[in-house]
């Protein structure tokens, strides 16, 4: 994929880092404030496709993106159901939360026990996962090949 | 709680599924084993919650969270036992049949068994669901993982299939999607029980038959019933030969028949005596899928297609054994998902094993292939029968059932039906079994060796399944198929179990 002007480099390169701060708040605060793991992992992702478009890249940097994402997706489903079997073993409740893990203060930024694993789990798997859609709509050559 | 294993149908399942990608770019052989190795686990898991059921004679439950009737519900009585069954005895036999018949794809091995197991997932959660708008997820699930399945080897006549697939699939998904809302909107409830209670007291009102009507419309067109059938040959046809098992087998039987008479009888209640229009419809319906299905498949000349145009006669008889809506009608519909799904899981495996080793299923040029590829003729030939309805095959006695309860209810002429497209089904099986594998060859297209030995015994473990399941018909009707009939024939006594146990 080839990049586009400097005009727009610049600029994402200023906007790129905001989106991805923007989006791993809204994942990690996604048990006190609207958001959580999919809308954040949405943010993430449209952050690497603005950085990917705008400066683009040779195929075999764009191999080894898209397999990455693959890892972080299964990684991040992994970990959802990971959480889901802790409960179910401890206490046999699937997503068993309560009087299981550490609960935290309400409102401060760690509590809620598992939910705000359970988002950045989400936004692993949606971040990643909307990433490498991009990546296999856009360089279907190595994708179907591979 | 003895309800504690259900929740691994479907976290078993999903973690192979994310277990495949990670561990398959260490070495690519992981996918194939973990595939195998889950669903073996599977099959173990359900045959243990069957035994369960089986022995305690109390279905299991489960909530979720320990939340009551607001809680997701899982439930598993006799019924689930034996769509579980089904599910993971094609699915366990499709992903051993998988690891050789790949071969024949470069690449993409852990994308084609990560997208198999979630089918799994799907199917195994639908079954063990009590909730509506799960079972509607769960639906989408399988199907959205079938798609791609049916797109697996990406040349244009499959990516055209699948499309076409995938616009009829969610246009019923959408309606299904529709009708849930009209019943969430009226009833402000989700869970079967529970809803089912709430419905009880509306009666039979318009809007009573309109959901009814919606549903059906939705389920008629995941499960290939006739006016709806368009999708069903071609993306059958053009699905890897494995995953032809898993929809002919499981597929348009767990999301259509099975959802739709686990809704229907348990929850909004149909029954023979009271709702005599629902059940004509069925037969009306379910008759004329089994007399056009079974002429279109007479006419194929392609293997894999004439299969599915096969599938969708089957489906015929299912639907007719339900309408008639005795004991022995719903036995008899039971009886034949469980020989269909081993039957045409066979038939469909076989047709892969045929085209992997000769490179075409065009029934006109391969010939003689008996000699040279025993195992795979005389599964097929056996299954054959048991499609037919030959003794003492699956298939004879739930044709025979079906039409003991046609006889019982006085249908005569649809006994008559029944027999006489038993006959059509041995005449385009037999068809295959003399171009395909007997016929003295004299053309340029025929096999030297065998399928390899994990395809062949997939293919056996099937056709051993048929032919135990006729030979102990009697065991398998008292302890399988008759307790999961009985459930569907006491209809509301559903809710009484789940919310009293």
């Amino acid at each position: 994929m080839r990049g586009m002007s400097l005009i727009v480099q610049v600029m994402t390169g200023l906007l790129a880092g905001i989106l991805l701060l923007y989006g791993g708040y809204i994942i990690l605060h996604g048990h006190l404030t609207p958001g959580g793991g999919f809308a954040g992992g949405v943010l993430v992702a449209a952050a690497l496709i603005l950085v990917s478009l705008a400066f683009g890249a040779v195929e075999q940097v764009e191999r080894r993106e898209y397999i990455l994402s693959s890892i972080f997706e299964s990684s991040g489903g992994l970990l959802f159901l990971g959480l889901a079997v802790a409960g179910y073993l401890a206490a046999d409740y699937f997503f068993r939360n309560a009087g299981l893990f550490y609960i935290g203060r309400p409102l401060e930024l760690v509590s809620g026990g598992i939910i705000p694993l359970a988002n950045i789990a989400i936004g692993l798997k949606v971040g990643a996962g909307l990433f490498a859609i991009f990546l296999a709509l856009g360089a279907s050559r190595f994708v179907m090949k591979e | 709680m003895e309800g504690r294993i259900l929740p691994l149908f479907v976290a078993i399942p999903l973690a192979g599924a994310f277990l495949v990608p990670l561990l398959s770019k260490l070495w690519t052989r992981f996918a194939d084993l973990i595939a195998s190795i889950t669903s073996a686990l599977l099959l173990g898991v359900s045959v243990y919650g069957w035994l369960m059921v089986n022995a305690g004679g109390m279905p299991l439950h489960y909530w979720v969270g320990g939340w009551r009737i607001i809680g997701i519900a899982m439930w598993f009585d006799a019924l689930t036992a034996l769509i579980v069954l089904i599910i993971n005895i094609v699915g366990f036999c499709a992903s051993v049949y998988s690891i050789r018949y790949l071969d024949r794809y470069t690449g993409g091995r852990w994308k084609f068994f990560t997208l198999l197991l979630l089918l799994i997932a799907g199917l195994n959660g639908l079954a063990i669901s009590g909730d509506l708008f799960n079972m509607f997820v769960f639906i989408e699930i399988s199907a959205i993982a079938s798609y791609a399945l049916v797109a697996f080897g990406t040349e244009e006549e499959e990516v055209e299939a699948a499309f076409k697939y995938m616009v009829l699939g969610e246009v019923g998904g959408a309606v299904l999607l529709f009708g849930i809302a009209l019943i969430y909107a009226r009833a402000s409830t989700l869970n079967l029980a529970h809803l089912s209670q709430v419905l009880a007291g509306f009666g039979r009102t318009p809007f009573y038959w309109f959901v009814i009507a919606t549903l059906l419309i939705g389920f008629a067109i995941k499960m290939g019933m006739e006016p709806f059938h368009a999708w069903l040959a071609d993306a059958h046809f053009s699905a890897p030969a494995p995953i032809s098992a898993m929809l002919s087998g499981v597929f348009i039987k767990v999301t259509g028949v099975y959802a739709m008479s686990r809704l229907m009888f348990n929850v909004f209640g149909v029954s023979r005596a009271e709702t005599p229009a629902f059940f004509n419809l069925l037969i009306a319906f379910g008759a004329v899928s089994m007399v056009l299905g079974g002429l279109l498949a007479y006419t194929q000349n392609d293997y894999k297609r004439l299969l599915a145009y096969s599938s969708i006669s089957q489906i015929g008889y299912i639907l007719v054994a339900l309408g008639i809506g005795n004991f022995w009608g719903i036995a008899g519909a039971l009886f034949h998902i469980l020989a269909h799904a081993l039957g045409k899981g066979t038939l469909f495996l076989a047709s892969g094993s045929v085209e992997r080793q000769t490179g075409t299923r065009n029934l006109e040029q391969l010939k003689g292939l008996e000699k040279t590829m025993p195992a795979t003729t005389w599964s097929h030939i056996l299954a054959s029968f048991s499609m037919a309805g030959l003794p003492p095959f699956a298939g004879f006695f739930s044709k025979l059932f079906i039409i003991i309860g046609a006889i019982a209810a006085r249908m005569y002429w649809l006994a008559f039906l029944a027999a006489l497209f038993s006959a059509v089904t041995l005449g385009y099986l037999t068809k295959v079994v003399n171009m395909a594998f007997f016929v003295k060859q004299n053309s340029s297209v025929t096999s030297t060796r065998e399928a390899p030995g994990l395809m062949v015994l997939a293919m056996l473990v099937l056709v051993v399944l048929t032919v135990a399941v006729g030979v102990g018909f009697r065991g398998v009707l008292d302890h399988l198929v008759g307790p999961a009939a009985r459930v569907l024939l006491n209809g509301l006594e559903y809710a009484r179990l789940v919310l009293g146990g």
